[in-house]
């Protein structure tokens, strides 16, 4: 098999097994990027030479049986995190040249543990879209074909969209990404990979850019179940350097993978069976519900009443949210500058030429229902419409242990497909944002290929810190689906 | 509610965002549009209830009062789009 086909666990086995080294697994990948990322533009900023360098450490520590969970696995990291001396530029020409002097936390916890990054994977600007069409950088091409459809890009959702491309075309063993509202499950479910959003306060938010601070989270993405555990167990952790960080110890997260699921009980939201759920995405919901009630799950019809009112609720805590983490760019200390003759025309010439327009009209609606006079008509009230979504959840979980629902209400569409008009788009979250919303940890896991040839997805969603019964869920599912299918645009047999 | 050219206009202004003429209706329709669409939380009754602040996860934490980072000018300094010597320049401000 080629080495852009393995799984991070067995690449790791492999490694250790002395099937191939470090510098071999890495340079398959650093040679993939070099002959797909011009057409899929899935990364911004490829580091292949310090990957190579990187790899040669890796192979250096196996020789000596000092390897680590991840040592010599590369790994494509979302633009988003802030890497010692890499640019990092959450997509947007107003960060065109940062370089930062300083790691993430989850950066530096997954090169702790010996991970290689082979680059900076493309995304929405500042994570700001769910199909990764706002980049500064352009567009990702999803590396999946409707079926005859040779020449129709297709978006591969977003704003982790470099990330998914990366990983589903094996320009990546696995990649970091990030998630406000469904940015790492919606491009998973879009790209036919594993996503998987941990709990709000499970991995330390240090050093990522910030969006919107009570929803962002950073989490795994990868093909496999058992290889999200393997990151997030590198990723999670305390850390005092992040205020809504959960000092809780970190559960051995593979252990879960195959535990039995007898007497498990998954709940049905009925409010997921929404208005332009394709029928496709319907019968594959219906089979993820067979195939765990075959594994012994009891399933429940549950209720969440206030799932219609999540995305309503996200389009006005998220803007508000930014518009305040975002006027930071100021062109004075760090950023792009636009000169001006006063100090507001500097702030506004900088702020007009650095941002595009979904940032710019996500600060300006913040700005709005933050500003005097419609706080408590926007903000305020959103704000305890947040409240009843929380405790939609929290009611359910005292019935039932795991939800199951789709993922996105579609597969993933065409670029330009869908209208300029921002709420038709935001619509793509619908099914993501109430767990976001919660602080919930959700999954989406690929379970078939629809009608067109697409993957399908379909989403779990558990108890605060639970993310172990999503892996015991989520590899279930995966077992049961047998997903092997392979995106048309693939490393293997590139060149 | 309905933005009128004006409130968009004192919107960017606070927002520190500069929007010409061209920018104006399009943005005065999108934000519309977005506004409109989130009026439906109206239906929701919210009566008596609680703004959700934190997801209850994380209790804030206190420490001793001491500096824990610092002395690293050149790295604070190191993006700055225009720096002289250890100093962030701005232009004119006091006329």
């Amino acid at each position: 098999m080629s080495l852009t086909e393995l799984t991070i666990a067995d690449a790791a086995a492999g490694l250790r097994k002395r099937a191939f080294s470090a510098v071999e697994l890495v340079r398959a990948h650093t040679d993939a990027i070099g002959a797909l990322n011009p057409r899929l533009n899935a990364y911004i900023t490829p580091t292949s030479d310090a990957a190579l360098e990187a790899a040669a450490h890796a192979d250096a520590a196996l020789a000596r049986d000092e390897a680590k969970p991840l040592t010599g696995i590369p790994l494509g990291i979302k633009d988003l995190f802030c890497t010692t001396g890499v640019r990092t530029t959450a997509a947007s020409n107003i960060l065109k040249n940062f370089v930062p002097p300083y790691e993430s936390t989850v950066t530096a916890n997954l090169l702790r543990d010996g991970a290689v990054f082979v680059g900076k994977t493309n995304l929405d600007e500042f994570a700001m879209g769910s199909a990764n069409i706002t980049s500064a950088f352009g567009p990702v091409e999803n590396p999946w074909k409707r079926k005859g459809e040779a020449d129709t890009v297709l978006v591969p959702g977003g704003s982790s969209g470099g990330s998914a491309a990366a990983v589903a075309a094996g320009l990546a063993m696995g990649a970091t990404g990030t998630d406000t509202g469904g940015s790492i499950r919606q491009p998973a479910a879009y790209c036919g990979i594993v996503g998987l959003k941990p709990t709000y306060g499970r991995c330390s938010r240090f050093g990522t850019i910030a969006y919107a601070s009570s929803l962002d989270q950073a989490g795994p993405m990868a093909r496999s179940v058992r290889d999200c555990a393997i990151m997030l167990q590198s990723m999670a952790g305390f850390d005092p350097r992040d205020s809504t960080s959960v000092d809780r110890d970190v559960p051995d997260y593979s252990a879960a993978i195959g535990r039995s699921l007898k007497g498990l009980k998954v709940g049905i939201p009925r409010e997921y069976r929404a208005e332009g759920l394709s029928a496709e995405i319907g019968a594959a919901w219906q089979q993820g519900i067979e195939w765990l009630r075959a594994a012994g799950c009891e399933i429940v019809d549950v209720s969440l009443p206030h799932t219609k009112y999540g995305l309503a609720t996200y389009y006005i805590v998220a803007p508000a949210e930014c518009s305040s983490n975002l006027a930071r760019y100021d062109g004075l200390r760090f950023g792009e500058r636009v000169e001006g003759q006063t100090l507001d025309a500097m702030y506004e010439a900088t702020r007009r030429a650095g941002f595009g327009p979904e940032v710019r009209r996500r600060i300006m609606m913040g700005t709005y229902v933050l500003s005097a006079g419609y706080y408590d008509a926007y903000y305020l009230k959103a704000q305890k419409v947040r409240t009843l979504i929380r405790r939609d959840f929290t009611e359910c979980f005292q019935q039932v242990d795991v939800l199951l629902t789709p993922t996105a209400p579609t597969p993933a569409f065409a670029q330009g497909e869908q209208s300029d008009d921002p709420v038709q788009m935001y619509l793509n979250d619908i099914f993501t944002v109430p767990a976001s919303m919660a602080g919930m940890p959700a999954m989406s896991v690929p379970v078939g290929l629809g009608d067109t040839g697409l993957p399908l997805g379909l989403q779990l969603i558990g108890r605060p810190f639970d993310e172990e019964t999503l892996l015991a869920a989520g590899s279930a599912l995966e077992s049961a689906a047998g997903f092997t299918h392979r995106p048309a645009i693939r490393a293997e047999g590139a060149k | 509610m309905s933005l009128d050219p004006a409130t968009v206009r004192r919107i960017a202004r606070l927002a520190r965002i500069g929007i010409d003429e061209s920018d104006l209706q399009s943005l005065q329709g999108e934000l519309n549009g977005i506004l409109g669409w989130v009026e439906q939380l109206n239906e929701v009754d919210v009566e008596g209830g609680s703004p959700m602040v934190g997801t209850g996860h994380a209790a804030l934490r206190t420490r001793e009062d001491v500096v824990t980072d610092g002395n690293c000018r050149e790295a604070v300094l190191s993006n700055a789009p225009d720096a002289v010597g250890p100093f962030y320049t701005v232009p004119k401000v006091v006329e």
